[in-house]
């Protein structure tokens, strides 16, 4: 819902989005092997400072999805459309399940990561595609 | 330490009234308070005030002010914003400072203008409760978080719709004599499971109203109470808060609420009590199966049989531990700042014999209210007694 023209850009997410549409995205890894996502200066579960980042895993396993009917303005023409929360290992993800029939996604299913747009805003989304 | 006496407690009738603007709202809510309390405004040392969406739909931040002077207190004013737990934790700093003596009468409720948003804005309000870069970009609204925690909970413990549109119903069976409810309608299990979808696992009739409403507290010292000699039998006897991880993604647990659990042991222990001296209680049923969740952090269902309490009765009006007597949430309606406060209210007025289902509970001697913010990353729990 950004006003092209005075687009704002969000240091570290956007940089996140834009690595991830390249096949480069990674997550944040403290002193002590905490996974995280960014923008982050520091570990939300130990404190540390010490943030690196890492290669996200190929696949993720789909731990719990939702096929939202009543969506906000941003996704309108989107809907219906199924979210779900995917466990690349060290960090979780939420994002939106493509390439499949809403109704077919399940918990177990293995995805990958797919930058898309939303239909609604031309916003990109992250997305999620069945490997 | 002093009791914090409920001394007078107001409520707007919550439901649609998209012309009303807050400040009439919360000032409705106060005239009831201070009436029922008999306290004079003069003697008010501060307001505060639960708001969570103001500048959305009305445009306007700096509430605190505002609704001091709608609610005729010339006293300091601050708002407290933690999402739909907003009046909740306004709940908790007054109960806070009146006990460390620091103030002795405090105006505290909370209000909410919704409907004048619509359903698409309303939605997109109460989405920014989530984590906006992580949750919201991805097409997550707020019973989409919901569904997420329901079909979590699915796959870990069991359990199906049908078990959730018994809370449903209970809730809506409650709200039938509450004047103040958005809906005093019965409806059926079927109504629940036929009703359009919103978020699968959730439909329309798992989710509570988008409501306009307010609520006030008078809340006194023991001593003001004593030297003023106010009608005020309950207390506020214990107060906790607890706090988890934004996005539903980065918790632990994605169908437990370690907020509530946090806040309720602090809260239980802070009163002296434990959840078995819980008569009933007031929990944040945003959804239907928030209140699972709720009551399996506090305790009041082990973790994984929640699911079952209202279908097999142990919930109901009449079970062994009644839960949302007012109508809840689903029911009674959930303008968001308005509601922590609204179930202070609704519990005092349940302990004093002196609400429309307090003959559900006539012995009660204990009650509990349960207020969350967003997909409960905060959370509040208070005690109530009845102490004199």
């Amino acid at each position: 819902m950004s006003d092209s023209e005075n687009e704002v850009h969000d240091a570290g997410f956007d940089n996140w989005l834009a690595a991830a549409e390249e096949g480069d995205a990674y997550y944040l890894e403290c002193a002590n092997g905490h996974g995280s996502l960014p923008p982050r200066r520091v570990c939300p579960d130990c404190g540390s400072t010490d943030l690196a980042e890492a290669d996200l895993p190929e696949t993720g396993d789909i731990q719990t999805f939702t096929v939202t009917h009543v969506p906000t303005p941003a996704f309108e023409e989107d809907a219906p459309y199924a979210t779900a929360v995917v466990d690349f290992g060290s960090v979780r993800l939420t994002g939106q399940v493509v390439g499949v029939d809403p109704e077919a996604v399940e918990t177990g299913l293995s995805v990958e990561l797919e930058i898309t747009v939303s239909e609604t805003t031309g916003e990109r989304v992250i997305g999620l595609r069945p490997a | 330490m002093s009791d914090v006496r409920v001394a007078g407690t107001g409520l707007t009738p919550f439901g649609n009234s998209p012309e009303r603007t807050g400040r009439d709202l919360f000032a409705e809510a106060s005239i009831a308070a201070f009436e029922e309390s008999g306290v004079p405004r003069d003697d008010v040392e501060a307001v505060l005030y639960g708001n969570f969406m103001g500048e959305l739909s009305e445009h306007q931040g700096h509430q605190g002010p505002l609704m001091a002077e709608a609610a005729g207190v010339r006293a300091p004013a601050t708002r407290y914003e933690s999402a739909c737990a907003s009046s909740g934790v306004a709940v908790r700093e007054a109960v806070k400072r009146i006990r460390n003596g620091e103030n002795d009468v405090l105006l505290v409720g909370g209000a909410e203008r919704m409907t004048n948003l619509g359903t698409a804005g309303a939605t997109e309000a109460l989405a920014i409760a989530a984590d906006d870069l992580w949750e919201v970009r991805a097409g997550v609204t707020f019973p989409g978080a919901y569904a997420l925690m329901a079909q979590a909970y699915f796959d870990e413990f069991g359990g199906e719709h049908e078990d959730l549109a018994h809370i449903a119903v209970k809730n809506h069976e409650n709200a039938l004599t509450n004047e103040k409810a958005q809906y005093q309608r019965a409806i059926e299990v079927a109504d629940v499971l036929e009703a359009p979808p919103v978020s699968e696992p959730l439909g329309l009739y798992d989710a509570c109203p988008i409501s306009d409403g307010a609520s006030a507290l008078v809340l006194t010292s023991e001593s003001y109470a004593a030297k003023h000699d106010l009608e005020a039998p309950v207390a506020i006897t214990g107060t906790g808060q607890g706090g988890d991880r934004m996005a539903l993604h980065d918790r632990e647990h994605l169908a437990r609420s370690p907020a509530a659990r946090e806040a309720g042991a602090e809260a239980y222990a802070d009163a002296g009590v434990d959840a078995g001296d819980v008569d009933f209680a007031e929990v944040h049923d945003c959804f239907t199966i928030a209140e699972v969740l709720a009551l399996e952090a506090l305790d009041l269902e082990p973790i994984g049989e929640g699911i079952s309490a209202a279908r097999n009765g142990r919930t109901t009006a009449d079970g062994e531990t009644p839960i949302n007597l007012s109508g809840g949430l689903k029911a009674k309606g959930h303008p968001v700042g308005a509601t922590g406060a609204s179930q202070i209210a609704e519990v005092t007025d349940l302990l004093a014999g002196e609400h429309p289902n307090s003959d559900h509970v006539a012995d009660a001697t204990t009650g509990v209210a349960h207020n969350a913010g967003g997909t409960v990353a905060s959370a509040t729990v208070h005690v109530l007694e009845v102490v004199a």
